[in-house]
């Protein structure tokens, strides 16, 4: 057993879940590799996409990956921080909204 | 990391045998050798296909101290061209079907024979390119009149532009660079280059800023034109996106930081067949300062001569035409996605 549950190294792996499920592991791949493909958004808009979203569900394969993904299709450091603050945003908004869930009960129980 | 040569540290990596013995060790990587992954495509040897430019490095001299330079270029080296190796490249342009002379260093413009070369060139009717890194416009006063210069002679000007951001272009190619390249584009655009319905041609050229592998040509030449356009009214022709190949400082780099093994991973997985097949050495023939021929300018800095006739004094056409292009490991960064040439992406 590996020390740690993630492992860098795994992300180079990822092609070999196709070993355990062959059928449904070439169909998520070729989905994954049309959807980044140059459609009404190109594949540069895409990468910055994923990278916000990496963050948002910490993903840490994700974000080395789509990390990588992004230098390559050059955007600059303002950029990819400004793209985690559009996920942290969100993350944060999506806690924050519950707030009026928690309002309304409390609204409910008081008098 | 320190801004000088690596032959003024005495570092081992300013020996290219130091560097091949790096580069040659790919079975511990478990890297298949370029010249076998070159024989599964069919592609080995490797040929030319008729000689169309050539690339004269006319000196290792220059103002600035890149990070990722794989001429190991410096104010320190004072390797330089003569008047008389240049008049032997001028008597081989003549001779052979040429149509292209690419002028490179360090920086070209201080051989104190670089514009009667340009003037010799331009007179034997080919295009001529000059790499110019921009900054010695202004280094010293006897070259603010370069762009007048450049545009006498109708010169296609290249210009590294790493990034249009101080601090990514700062970081790789010295501090201030950016601020003072912004500023020679504009000269150069003021004399015309670059500008619509003109036939002064700048293009810059993009190299990443680190190990990573470049983007798509297109889409970061309008990248750059925008960002360029918006935030300091410049303009340029095209952008071409440039692999930094394992070589001389961009190996130091890759060493240092650790990234070595990860970087020629990614630059064998992204092995492109059909770049492959336009690499260009196959239409390039490389000059060294000192009249040794080469393959590519990067065969030249790791002293991977031709075999035959190499001195510039001894061109043989033919015997050109027909010779096995030498390759090592360092050929996966041209071959890499798109591909990679000194004219951008290749495929």
């Amino acid at each position: 057993m590996k020390d740690t549950y993630y492992n860098r190294e795994d992300l180079k792996l990822f092609g070999n879940v196709t070993d355990f499920q062959k059928e449904l592991g070439e169909k998520f791949f070729d989905y994954y590799g049309s959807v980044f493909k140059d459609g009404a958004l190109s594949k540069r808009e895409k990468s910055l996409i994923a990278l916000a979203v990496a963050h948002a569900i910490q993903c840490p394969y994700c974000i080395d990956a789509y990390t990588s993904d992004s230098l390559k299709q050059g955007y600059d450091e303002e950029q990819m921080m400004e793209a985690v603050h559009v996920a942290a945003a969100i993350r944060g908004g999506a806690s924050l909204v519950h707030g009026v869930q928690m309002m309304n009960q409390v609204k409910e129980k008081l008098m | 990391m320190n801004a000088s040569s690596l032959l003024k540290r005495h570092h081992t990596l300013a020996n290219p045998e130091a560097q091949i013995e790096v580069l040659d060790n790919a079975d511990a990587l478990g890297i298949l050798s370029f010249a076998h992954k070159m024989e599964t495509f069919g592609l080995f040897p490797l040929r030319p296909t008729g000689i169309d430019i050539l690339q004269v490095n006319v000196g290792k001299m220059c103002n600035q101290v890149c990070k990722h330079c794989h001429v190991d270029a410096g104010p320190d080296r004072k390797e330089i061209m003569t008047r008389e190796t240049m008049e032997q490249c001028l008597a081989a342009i003549k001779t052979s079907e040429i149509t292209t002379v690419d002028l490179t260093g360090g920086a070209p413009e201080m051989n104190p024979h670089f514009r009667w070369f340009v003037e010799e060139i331009v007179a034997l009717g080919k295009r001529i390119i000059v790499r110019c890194n921009l900054t010695i416009i202004l280094a010293n006063p006897k070259y603010h009149d370069l762009p007048e210069f450049f545009k006498k002679h109708k010169v296609n000007v290249v210009s590294s532009l790493p990034y249009f951001s101080a601090r990514r272009t700062n970081a790789q190619r010295g501090e201030g660079v950016f601020e003072k390249s912004i500023q020679a584009l504009k000269m150069l655009n003021t004399v015309g280059y670059g500008q619509e319905n003109t036939d002064l041609q700048l293009d810059l050229v993009y190299n990443p800023s680190g190990a990573f592998l470049p983007g798509d040509q297109q889409g970061l030449e309008n990248e750059f034109k925008a960002k360029l356009w918006d935030g300091y009214g410049i303009r340029f022709n095209s952008l071409f996106t440039i692999t930094n190949l394992p070589v001389s400082r961009f190996l130091e780099y890759l060493v240092h930081s650790g990234n070595y093994e990860t970087y020629m991973q990614e630059l064998v997985n992204a092995f492109n067949p059909t770049a492959a097949a336009n690499v260009m050495c196959r239409n390039t023939i490389s000059v060294g300062w000192d009249g040794y021929l080469y393959d590519c300018d990067f065969n030249q800095m790791l002293d991977l001569k031709v075999s035959e006739k190499n001195h510039i004094s001894q061109f043989d056409l033919d015997l050109l035409n027909t010779r096995e292009i030498i390759l090592n490991q360092h050929c996966y960064g041209c071959t890499a996605g798109a591909g990679s040439s000194c004219g951008g992406a290749i495929t």
